[in-house]
């Protein structure tokens, strides 16, 4: 039983970070209609920012988490800008590889500034941890469910309930039509790109203090991961997204727990097809018909 | 000729053109339907189309009349009726095989091979009329030879038939509207149909063209050697190119009958014809 | 039909310039005047030839985005090196390799029949991150076996050998593959396949029979990819699954799409020019990567701006021997009329 509840509660910090990132991959996907391959990449350059925010500035982790979170929003609204901007007209194969292009730029960036070599996440003390039913539950662990929890209800909030969250269902639904009724597309892309970085520089700070050690390619396998939660989730979809989020970590756990850590990968993308050849479209995703 | 175009009442209460009474009909559907989510889009339709009939399927915006032929050409899967294509079930058959048994079609939003040539598009069409494997493409055997010889021989003479020989190489997505119109026929015509399903095909078309279109129409069921189902909303088309007509409303069929027929149904009147006169006088 | 023919020139002018490249570098190669690390080159930007040139199938031609062809390489390798070391003394090199090559695509093009199944059902980044999917668990698989030396990697040292030895299986592959691609493309499966690209549902209407088209697709374009990964493993002592990951099919689909989507001779060249180009820059070290992702970044602004893209199309070979031509006739008439 405590094994057990271990593994849960590991899969749902596991989960949370996966759904963090899912939801800025689902987001810009929904919006830009682009798979944006450098968002993994983007959680790389937030966990160094908050590095160097605490080792080298001597910031607090909260300020630290802040600025990581303004590097990141601002390093994706510059990458949407440069790169993604130009080429919103051209084949959706070019800016896949764009995209590609950008995480490469991003990875060497990081490894030409902070070497080969890993790096440790400033830890953070003093949250204490408790135990239930025999189960030590860390203090980080607490705390990255609760904002997680936040942030997904912050952001259905904000999707629907206010103005730029119902210019972005617009422009997600159809792009043309709400240029036509007055919406900014290029404003509300930019403002998806830096709510989606941020996130991942929150993810960023949870990956660092969960996993401790970062390098330069850090970002790419929780990044596909990722990925794979949200077509998993169906892909678009912000609750898809948070609910593939937590279940693939939920797997993931659970298979490295009872099966063998050596295959959890391979049994984390097995679920996935064999979801995918169910519900083509994902768990929650819409169902597209082509009109004839 | 002229009395032979009279549509008389057939053994089975449907009606057939009387020079197609001694045939088997190409199609026939019973009671055929299709429900999207509670919405019939589509309910207990049947059809009698005989092997030499040009046939016109009318009525309003949304009355269902594409989806009959997304039905008959199994894009969507009936939830109910029959379809037979010359006297055949067509129960579990795929798009592809409903070809192979001589139904083609064109689209109302035009769907070719944008980016292959215009002869590459007639020859497409061909795929399962041309009898070699992968092998003898690899190794081109003479197979290859004999049959692609064939295949372009094939598409040259239907693209000379429609006027079009010139655009052989052109892509397909460049060639301007008319003759994209003209190229989806060709290329229909190409699998060899025993019945041509042709979606608006007069749709943008200024009245020149569309008068080219109606002798073409006729010209292609008596060279061809095919039958013709058509939606159109160009009355003066329909009435004048078609045999027989059905009219359509919410999925059910409302009338049918020659065109005089039609014209003259109260029904039709009110659903359709009726609101386009109000619409022109007002 | 005169431009019928010229297509086929054009076939045989790039298999023709491919064949005229490798009898140099065997000169070159054999007559020891290669520099070592030329040498090393030649193996593994074959591969690469073939791996771009047979994705391109996938992705140029039948118009799906496959990030998993690395996984069908590395199924290939590892299946044909172990034929290749269970036969390896036995049977002499020449009959070997080719044997071990054959069995590698045999496997994968298997493996592409079982990825090429949820291909009917899928489309666009769906299949993407399913193909991505089946290369991390093939990986996965491979890595935790036991035959396959599991994850201290498969021990290839007693068939290990020289590009002197593998180049002329390199050469051969690489011509038969390309000749494959091309003889396929004008032919009424390429037609299926592209027209499938083009429009599924017209392509169907037309009678085409999707389903088996796609599948061919993948276990044709599975079966280059793994005999190339067997040749492969020939020029390693050792061999890791974990080598073979989601990066190498991304670094293909680079390939491809530089090199210009359906075109074999792109392929061919975008391979070259791509593995080659970092090697070249060895010293610059650490900036090499950099500086290409700079450009792939910067070449994918360029070939979709418009006004960029003219001034490309005017720069390519064909354009420039038309205008020449065209140049050359004025000229003619010009004397013609004095």
């Amino acid at each position: 039983m405590s094994i057990f509840l271990r593994t849960f509660i590991s899969g749902l910090n596991l989960g949370s970070i996966y759904a963090l990132i899912a939801l800025g991959y689902s987001m810009v996907y929904g919006i830009a209609k682009m798979l944006n391959f450098a968002h993994g990449d983007i959680i790389m350059i937030g966990a160094y920012t908050g590095i160097v925010a605490v080792m080298n500035l001597h910031l607090p982790p909260v300020v630290a988490l802040i600025v990581s979170v303004i590097v990141c929003a601002g390093l994706g609204m510059l990458i949407e800008t440069l790169a993604y901007k130009p080429l919103r007209q051209a084949p959706s194969l070019s800016v896949l590889i764009t995209a590609i292009g950008v995480s490469y730029f991003l990875q060497n960036l990081a490894l030409l500034i902070f070497g080969s070599e890993q790096k440790a996440y400033p830890q953070m003390s003093g949250l204490g941890s408790f135990t239930i039913l025999d189960v030590k539950v860390d203090g980080i662990t607490v705390m990255t469910l609760a904002v997680t929890a936040v942030i997904m209800i912050g952001l259905t909030l904000f999707i629907n309930g206010t103005r730029m969250g119902k210019a972005m269902r617009a422009v997600s639904e159809d792009r043309g039509a709400a240029e036509l009724m007055g919406i900014s597309v290029n404003k509300t892309i930019l403002i998806t790109f830096a709510i989606g970085s941020g996130l991942a520089a929150i993810a960023s700070a949870f990956y660092g203090m969960t996993y401790v050690y970062i390098k330069p390619t850090t970002g790419s396998m929780p990044g596909i991961k990722a990925f794979t939660a949200a077509v998993f989730g169906g892909i678009g979809s912000l609750p898809g997204a948070m609910l593939g989020g937590i279940l693939l970590g939920l797997i993931e756990q659970f298979a490295k727990a009872y099966i063998s850590t050596q295959w959890s990968d391979a049994i984390v993308f097995a679920v996935l097809i064999l979801v995918l050849i169910v519900r083509p479209t994902g768990l929650l995703g819409k169902k597209s018909t082509e009109k004839v | 000729m002229s009395e032979k175009n009279r549509l008389v009442d057939a053994p089975s209460h449907v009606k057939l053109l009387e020079r197609d009474l001694d045939k088997r009909p190409i199609l026939e559907c019973m009671h055929l339907g299709i429900d999207f989510g509670g919405l019939h889009a589509v309910e207990d339709l049947n059809i009698t189309i005989g092997p030499t009939e040009i046939s016109g399927l009318i009525g309003p915006n949304g009355a269902g009349k594409t989806t009959v032929f997304n039905l008959l050409t199994k894009v969507y899967e009936p939830t109910g009726g029959v379809i037979m294509i010359d006297g055949v079930d067509t129960r579990g058959k795929s798009t592809a095989q409903i070809s192979h048994m001589g139904v083609a079609r064109t689209f109302q939003n035009i769907r070719l091979f944008n980016h292959m040539s215009v002869l590459e598009n007639v020859t497409a069409a061909m795929d399962a009329r041309l009898k070699y494997g992968f092998g003898s493409s690899i190794f081109r055997l003479p197979a290859y030879w004999r049959e692609e010889k064939r295949a372009r021989e094939e598409a040259r003479e239907l693209l000379n038939a429609f006027g079009m020989s010139k655009e052989e190489e052109t892509p397909a997505g460049s060639l301007p509207y008319g003759e994209q119109r003209r190229l989806e026929i060709v290329r229909a015509l190409a699998t060899k149909p025993r019945i041509l399903l042709l979606d608006e095909p007069a749709a943008g078309m200024n009245p020149s063209e569309t008068r080219e279109l109606m002798e073409n129409i006729r010209w292609i069921r008596e060279t061809f050697n095919t039958a013709i189902f058509l939606i159109e909303h160009d009355m003066k088309l329909v009435m004048e190119v078609c045999d027989g007509i059905m009219v359509l409303n919410f999925g059910r069929v409302i009338a049918k009958g020659t065109p005089k027929d039609i014209q003259n149904d109260p029904q039709v009147i009110e659903a359709y014809l009726g609101r386009k006169k109000e619409a022109q006088h007002g | 039909m005169a431009k019928k023919l010229k297509t086929v020139h054009k076939d045989l002018l790039t298999l023709a310039i491919l064949a005229a490249l490798y009898a140099v570098l065997a000169v070159l190669l054999y007559s020891g005047a290669m520099s070592r690390q030329l040498m090393n080159m030649l193996i593994p930007v074959s591969m690469y030839v073939v791996m771009a040139v047979s994705l391109n199938l996938v992705v140029g031609l039948l118009g799906e985005l496959s990030l998993g062809h690395a996984g069908f390489m590395s199924l290939g390798l590892f299946s044909g090196c172990l034929l290749s070391l269970f036969l390896n003394g036995q049977v002499p090199e020449i009959v070997r390799i080719p044997l071990s090559m054959l069995a590698g695509g045999l496997v994968a093009a298997i493996g592409g029949l079982i990825v090429g199944l949820p291909a009917l059902r899928l489309r666009g980044d769906y299949l993407a991150i399913v193909t991505l999917a089946c290369c991390e668990i093939i990986k996965s698989v491979i890595t935790n076996l036991n035959f396959t030396g599991g994850a201290l990697g498969l021990n290839t040292a007693p068939v290990y050998t020289n590009a002197k030895h593998l180049l002329p299986y390199a050469a051969v592959l690489v011509l038969i593959t390309a000749l494959v691609m091309m003889n396929l493309k004008r032919s009424k499966q390429g037609r299926a396949i592209m027209s499938i690209r083009d429009n599924r549902i017209a392509a169907e209407s037309v009678g085409i029979n999707v389903t088996y088209y796609k599948l061919a697709v993948f276990v044709l374009a599975a079966f280059f990819a793994g005999a190339a990964g067997a040749l492969y493993g020939h020029c390693f002592a050792n061999v890791k699954a974990v080598s073979f990951d989601y990066n190498v099919s991304i670094e293909i689909l680079v390939i491809v799409v530089l090199g210009g989507m359906g075109s074999i001779g792109g392929s061919v060249v975008a391979a070259i020019v791509l593995r080659t180009l970092p090697e070249m820059l060895r010293e610059f070290q650490n900036f090499r990567m950099l500086v290409y992702a700079i450009v792939l970044i910067l070449v994918m602004l360029a070939t979709n701006n418009p006004r960029l893209k003219q001034f490309f199309a005017g720069l390519h070979p064909g354009t420039l021997w038309k205008k020449w031509k065209a140049g050359r006739i004025k000229e003619k008439e010009a004397g013609s009329h004095e």
